[in-house]
């Protein structure tokens, strides 16, 4: 009969490698050896050393509502000031973050959502400045031709490949059915004209 | 000054903004003289956060200069060369007064669930980040810490979130002298914590991977066996016959949210942002480690819902540990690791990007192209 596997008999597997054989392959093998005698250790550790001389800290001015979460009792002391809510995609996020706890999927599926029209908002407004979206140079394609877009994919047995297809598509794809949406407009205007 | 800004996914540029003021007594502004990108800011490039908004500068990875600070800053002064965390933590709420400075109560509005990070959406906070000239530091006299005079400034930028979060991800793992450990991804994380379970005394570290490069990495920086998932049909089962039907004692998920290995899932998530994280490798872990073993997550997944085979971890009755890394619990005892040779984090980096091409180098890591591991945005001078 051949040998039974480990776990069908109680002992435990044998080392491929000894100990000292392990410390004398890689440095620092078992230095840390002492669970107990590592940094996280225990997980929470009450008291421990910060550097905070406050209670409870200063409050950070707030130049406009802030929007928070509701699970929150008031909001925090501290908080980033990049990119204050504007336009549609700001209605949708402070509805999402009035409305619904971190607990609801709409929550975050609203968040999500006014992510996609915060990004046509600012391509559409980006076409009335100096400094349109370019997307040739704003999705960085062009490493392809430096960084060897086609020898690091192709013989090398790798597993996005079969889906890294998609990625134009979704980048350009929204672009393409707004022009189209946008040419099948004229014509229609036009035809309408034309009958009158 | 000169800042990365996303424009929605897939597209960043660089554009002129305002230097960050200081915005509480106790901010710092710090000017920027090295930042990386990791592998959890694809995650935002590619529009996977909830709530990434036009115009945020990502980035929390930096290292840099002191060029400011709020009036109730003690232990900083212009001019200090600081290595910045990448959590924003006040060191006073419940939580940070226990040590879990990365699930901070004060920093964060947007979320109860999600402690602050520099630069990664309003869900953790709504902060810039250092892929820029300049960023504000908030809580300057609790996260901050200035960098030895003997240190690298590249290894000290690995020491703001990627090594500590792969040493932390083998500490959650409660490994013990023998284990059979085995990582799921060898990008910067997996690379560390593959290292680090040597460390803490592991038996067999084995790292598993799709790219050959970075397996070719694991191997020699990491000194583990390696598996590229592809050319099996089935990883898990080639895990079990090579723990003699046993499993791994600890799997550590070093992969997060854009796993790939099953199309349906990655697609689901990755692309039509439909659940929080493509769970490939959570799943492979939980299937790959034996009855009463442990999994310990480091990988980023977003909030929202993901297909989690957790009937399996029930019935095997696993251990599951996870957090982001609180980094500065981490840094006294990787500093001598570092001293003493154990751990030199900067082999892993393999481009240094200026910041005016940032876009090629997010294009580059996502795509995955010119056996890109690491990137690092070196600075403009000042």
């Amino acid at each position: 009969m051949a040998e039974i596997p480990t776990p069908y008999t109680a002992g435990k597997p044998g080392l491929k490698e000894s100990a000292e054989e392990l410390r004398a392959r890689i440095p620092g093998w078992g230095v840390d050896l002492d669970p107990a005698d590592r940094p996280s250790f225990p997980r929470e550790q009450p008291g421990i050393e910060t550097g905070a001389h406050w209670d409870f800290p200063e409050r950070q001015k707030e130049e406009w509502p802030r929007e928070r979460s509701i699970e929150h009792a008031f909001v925090t002391p501290v908080f980033g000031t990049s990119t204050p809510p504007k336009g549609a995609s700001g209605a949708i996020r402070k509805y999402a973050y009035a409305r619904f706890s971190e607990g609801r999927a709409a929550h975050w599926l609203l968040l999500i959502a006014a992510d996609r029209v915060d990004a046509w908002e600012h391509h559409l407004s980006s076409l009335a400045t100096l400094r349109p979206d370019n997307p040739v140079t704003e999705t960085g394609v062009l490493s392809e031709f430096s960084r060897h877009g086609l020898s690091s994919r192709f013989g090398r047995k790798r597993a996005d490949v079969n889906h890294q297809w998609i990625d134009p598509i979704l980048v350009g794809g929204p672009w393409v059915l707004a022009g189209l949406g946008g040419v099948a407009a004229v014509r229609a205007l036009r035809r309408a004209a034309g009958r009158k | 000054m000169r800042a990365m800004v996303y424009r929605g996914p897939y597209k960043i540029r660089v554009e002129e903004k305002d230097i960050p003021k200081i915005e509480h007594p106790n901010d710092a502004i710090i000017r920027v003289t090295t930042g990386a990108i990791c592998g959890s800011d694809l995650h935002l490039y590619h529009g996977m956060m909830p709530d990434t908004r036009v115009g945020m500068t990502f980035g929390h990875e930096f290292v840099g200069v002191v060029h400011e600070v709020g009036s109730s800053v003690q232990n900083l002064v212009p001019g200090d060369r600081v290595m910045v965390p990448f959590n924003v933590y006040c060191g006073s709420c419940y939580f940070c007064s226990r040590g879990l400075f990365s699930n901070c109560h004060n920093v964060n509005p947007n979320a109860t669930a999600v402690g602050g990070i520099y630069g990664y959406s309003h869900t953790c906070g709504g902060y810039d980040g250092g892929q820029a000239e300049f960023v504000r530091v908030p809580f300057a006299d609790v996260g901050p810490a200035k960098i030895p005079d003997w240190m690298d400034e590249e290894d000290a930028v690995l020491l703001t979130d990627a090594l500590p979060t792969g040493y932390f991800g083998a500490q959650l793992g409660d490994i013990v002298e023998g284990d059979t450990v085995v990582v799921f991804g060898a990008g910067p994380v997996g690379l560390f914590a593959a290292k680090s379970a040597w460390l803490m005394g592991a038996g067999r570290v084995i790292v598993i991977d799709h790219l050959e490069y970075r397996l070719e990495k694991a191997r020699t920086f990491a000194h583990a066996e390696t598996y590229n998932f592809v050319e099996y049909d089935d990883i898990v089962m080639l895990l079990k016959k090579a723990t003699d039907y046993l499993g791994a004692d600890v799997v550590i998920d070093a992969v997060g949210a854009e796993a790939d290995g099953n199309f349906l899932q990655h697609v689901t998530a990755a692309k039509l942002k439909l659940q929080g994280g493509s769970p490939v490798a959570l799943n492979w872990a939980i299937d790959a480690v034996r009855k009463g073993g442990t999994v310990s997550v480091v990988g980023a997944y977003g909030p929202i819902f993901s297909a989690v085979k957790f009937g399996d971890a029930v019935n095997k009755g696993l251990t599951l540990r996870m957090n982001q890394c609180p980094v500065k619990r981490q840094w006294p005892r990787l500093f001598e690791h570092i001293r003493s040779g154990y751990l030199k984090p900067s082999d892993i980096v393999t481009h240094r990007i200026p910041l005016e091409h940032i876009a090629e180098g997010y294009h580059m890591f996502s795509a995955k192209l010119d056996d890109c591991i690491k990137p690092l945005i070196v600075s403009t001078p000042a």
